[in-house]
């Protein structure tokens, strides 16, 4: 089988535990308007790898991953190539590669059969998926990534269900991902998921806007200030607020 | 020997000198965290802020604020010299003031005029009739010698930084054993080792005899310099801050005697550990008092200066001495060689603040203890100011007592020293072979003028065995220049301080050096795999080139143009190999134009690569810049495919990565998520 690949970087230490290979994917349905990799939406260009050719190359560098790391998938979004990514996933498992899922989540339906047997068979070799909510609100969703957001939340509590280990992480962007309330929200959806591991909040940044150039794409945040590192820390404490009142509940009516 | 060893546990290094032996039996690991270390004194605060006056002042005099120019520079040619003598715990410099540079002719007269001259100075007319008319220099030695062939290669720059006029450096002494001994018991030995010469007197016994007694001479006259400051050096040290003293006095003397290339320290700290725990068990000085001795050598190695020219410091992009200082590492026998000093050294960076010097290089082993690595990352990230290199590799060849000179060339400390060879330009090697022997920039016919490249596609075979010519050339004539060279330097500026602390029979490493490797490896690989169209100029020289397609580049972990890299080093040093060397030595290369890839760039022409005259070199073993499109791993990974075995002098690479990419700020990501709900 044949994966879409745009790029692959070997020392990946922000994209998952350790330091990893991280191979990222073509093609994306989402078009967030903070998106750094404007480059990987469509399917076109890239290079063509097969899954050996990646781990072959994940080989001659594997010394730097053997201390916790390992292979993460991105893009893109890597489960557009459902059937190439589980044949990867699987070839690394085999080799006792740890695995890791950079995802939006974009892509999960539950209603169909055929696809969910997929997501069966991903996660049994998905060490840790690292979940993207981009926001909470169903309709501030949609404004910002062109797409609703009811399957990704269901995807988060499918991969409870099947115990696979989660990061959530968050995009925040100063005056549309910010608010306390929305932040909060967020954190009370996540604190019900007994597979939470870590909460990865990513600060705004503008380093993607030189490649919208690139490509002749308008840049949708234009004018937007980064995010600093107060605001961000602040951001995360709102977060947990909301985690900790979900958690408490949840104590509170096991006590009950 | 009197009470200053008490204390220590005895052993073989009581009877000969022995360092290491001393250090195996006395030193403590040291496994903990930072938490021990000292912030300055009041004093050390005082000291340095004259200091960064002083360097004010030198900045604001266009980077000189005086030189002797009347007074040649030896171990006793100055009285002492003080910041503030009231508050320095450790003492000494060059000359009698600091900042004063000191002048050094015995490498070569017209670089020590030109050097004063540059910087608006003149040298006393009597000196420079001296040292021209009754003393020859290393420099008139060697020009004495050279053909028209070096000559040629020399202003071409296919051989360029050749230490024929100015001192070669990169010879560490032993200057731990002033403290451990003191130089009466150095001066026997050294008595003990002419005496073991016997009486058949062949050249090199002659040499030999006469090269101790030179020896014996400049103990004596350390002696005398250590004394001016107050300290008797002919006994040990009696504790850690004689200890330290006495160190520097060593290291100092080889500073004022010698303007080298690079002026190294060696590895110190964890031998001055060992006074500093017995002293803190008996309780003759606290932490305080030891970083504070420490902060002050520190601040000392700080002030070490030369004078030089601006050509020198543009080949060396500034003015670096390269005190270097190898700390940790593992022992052996399996045990970590960090101690508490190891942590005190780097300390200096928080309490001097930042500064590259002196050059603190960490040997890096995997297995060195969790405290240490991560005092080192958070001094990397705080001052952006320590040096790695990889002890896995240096340790079973060299041992556990081997020091870094300069930036990478390792050496066992007293045992090994190197004859210091610069380097041969490799891509312009390259380009000779294109051109049969015709230099690129000059069109002047500096090699052998061999049948240059015929048509209008470059033919990967053809270029290969062409470039296998133009290297056997280089090396040859290379090699010669740097046999004339050693021999000279020998004669004429012998370094007597620093040969009298080593052993009798050193190794002596003959070092030689390549740049612009990874041209070489784009360039062949573009020719084999991209098709290369050769443009020539009215004169029929190639002077840029056309390449249509996509070629492996260096620095991608791609074996197709790496192992070209690697066969060019393995073939460059097998050529290096194959001719007569000065004194024994033994043969080694280096890849590590660290600093001077700008100067190189500026006088080689455009490469079949698709690099433009005058574009800089990568340093040292480094891909080309941005031509390593696969992330670190895979850049290091080329890197660490060339066999130390042939480039034993060392690999450089030199790593840039902005923080945030190297791992998530901990105030903002939250791992292992376990809500306390009382908070």
């Amino acid at each position: 089988m044949i994966g879409h690949i745009h790029s692959i970087e070997t020392f990946g230490t922000v994209d998952g535990p350790g330091t990893r290979f991280v191979v990222f994917f073509k093609g994306c349905p989402m078009r967030c308007a903070y998106c750094h990799n404007p480059d990987t939406w469509s399917m076109e260009g890239g290079e063509e790898k097969t899954a050996d050719e990646i781990l072959d190359y994940y080989d001659q560098n594997k010394e730097f991953y053997m201390n916790h790391g390992g292979l993460t998938a991105t893009g893109g979004e890597p489960l557009v190539q459902i059937d190439f990514l589980i044949e990867l996933f699987t070839k690394a498992k085999e080799k006792g590669i740890h695995t890791c899922l950079d995802t939006s989540g974009i892509m999960f339906r539950r209603n169909d059969p055929e696809l969910l047997a997929k997501y069966d068979t991903l996660c049994q070799v998905t060490d840790l998926v690292m979940l993207d909510i981009k926001h909470i609100d169903p309709e501030e969703h949609l404004k910002l990534v062109k797409q609703p957001n009811e399957n990704i939340l269901d995807f988060a509590l499918y991969l409870e269900e099947k115990n696979v280990p989660v990061w959530i992480r968050h995009v925040i962007v100063p005056g549309i991902t910010d608010q306390e309330e929305e932040l909060t929200r967020l954190g009370y959806f996540i604190g019900g998921l007994s597979n939470l591991k870590a909460l990865d909040v990513l600060p705004y940044h503008t380093m993607g806007e030189a490649k919208y150039k690139n490509l002749g794409i308008d840049y949708p945040l234009k004018g937007v200030p980064a995010l600093t590192s107060n605001e961000a820390i602040l951001a995360k404490q709102h977060i947990i607020d909301g985690i900790k009142k979900r958690r408490k509940e949840l104590a509170e009516h096991k006590n009950s | 020997m009197g009470s200053e060893w008490n204390g220590f546990v005895g052993g073989e290094w009581q009877k000969v000198v022995d360092v290491r032996d001393f250090i195996q039996k006395n030193y403590t690991p040291y496994e903990g965290d930072d938490s021990f270390l000292a912030g300055p004194t009041q004093a050390t605060k005082d000291l340095w802020a004259q200091v960064m006056e002083l360097s004010k002042k030198e900045r604001e005099a266009g980077g000189v604020l005086d030189m002797d120019t009347k007074v040649v520079s030896t171990l006793t040619s100055h009285g002492p010299g003080y910041l503030d003598k009231s508050k320095e715990k450790i003492v000494g410099f060059q000359t009698d003031a600091p900042f004063k540079r000191g002048m050094n002719v015995y490498g070569g007269i017209r670089m020590a005029m030109k050097a004063c001259e540059d910087n608006g100075y003149q040298v006393d007319p009597e000196i420079v009739e001296f040292f021209t008319t009754h003393r020859k220099t290393h420099n008139a030695g060697v020009f004495d010698v050279y053909d028209a062939e070096i000559r040629r290669c020399r202003t071409n720059h296919i051989i360029t930084g050749l230490p024929d006029a100015y001192g070669r450096g990169r010879i560490i002494g032993d200057y731990r054993r002033v403290a451990l001994y003191g130089t009466d018991f150095l001066i026997e030995d050294k008595k003990a080792q002419k005496e073991s010469f016997g009486n058949v007197y062949t050249d090199d016994v002659i040499r030999g005899k006469e090269e101790i007694a030179e020896q014996i001479r400049a103990l004596q006259e350390l002696t005398k310099m250590a004394a001016s400051y107050g300290f008797d050096i002919s006994k040990p040290a009696s504790n850690v801050q004689e200890a330290i003293q006495f160190t520097y006095f060593g290291y100092l003397g080889a500073v004022k005697e010698q303007n080298g290339a690079a002026m190294s320290l060696g590895r110190t700290a964890t031998f001055l550990d060992c006074y500093a725990e017995r002293d803190l068990k008996n309780g003759t000085f606290t932490e305080e008092e030891i970083q504070e001795f420490v902060d002050h050598f520190v601040m000392k190695l700080r002030c070490v200066k030369f004078a030089r020219t601006p050509e020198y410091n543009q080949i060396f992009a500034g003015d670096p001495v390269w005190v270097t200082e190898s700390l940790g590492g593992m022992g052996v026998d399996g045990r970590t060689l960090v101690s508490k000093m190891s942590f005190r050294y780097l300390n200096t960076l928080n309490n001097l603040g930042t500064a590259p010097e002196p050059n603190l290089t960490v040997l890096w082993s995997t297995r060195l203890p969790m405290g240490w690595k991560q005092f080192c990352a958070k001094m990397s990230i705080k001052s952006s100011s320590i040096q790695y290199e990889n002890d896995d590799l240096m340790r079973p060849l060299h041992g556990d007592d081997y020091g870094i000179a300069c930036c990478v060339s390792s050496m066992v400390i007293g045992k090994e020293m190197q004859f210091f060879g610069a380097r041969a330009n490799l891509a312009k090697c390259l380009l000779y072979a294109i051109n049969g022997g015709v230099d690129e920039c000059t069109g002047v016919q500096v090699g052998p003028k061999y049948r240059p490249v015929e048509g209008d596609v470059l033919d990967y075979d053809d270029v290969m065995a062409k470039f296998d010519d133009m290297m056997d050339w280089l090396a040859r004539v290379y090699v010669s220049a740097l046999n004339i060279i050693h021999y000279m330097h020998d004669k004429y500026a012998y370094e007597r301080i620093e040969m009298a602390l080593h052993d009798r029979d050193v190794k002596r490493y003959f070092a030689t050096g390549v740049a612009g490797l990874s041209i070489v490896a784009d360039s062949l690989s573009a020719i084999k795999y991209a098709k290369v169209k050769p443009i020539r100029n009215e004169n029929g020289i190639v002077v840029s080139y056309e390449t249509e397609g996509d070629f492996p580049k260096y620095g991608n972990n791609d074996d197709r143009v790496d192992q070209i890299a690697t066969s060019i080093v393995t073939k460059f040093m097998d050529k290096i190999r194959s001719h007569h060397v000065y004194r024994n030595g033994i043969p080694t290369q280096s890849i590590l134009t660290i600093t001077s890839n700008v100067t190189y760039g500026k006088n080689t022409g455009d490469t079949p690569c698709g690099r433009k005259h005058g574009a800089p070199f990568a340093p040292g073993a480094n891909p080309l810049h941005q031509r390593d499109t696969h992330g670190a791993v895979a850049s290091l990974s080329s890197v660490a495919k060339i066999p130390f075995r042939d480039a034993q002098d060392g690999i450089s690479n030199t790593f840039t990565i902005i923080p945030g990419a190297l791992g998530k700020e901990d105030q903002v990501f939250a791992g292992d998520i376990e809500i306390d709900l009382s908070k």
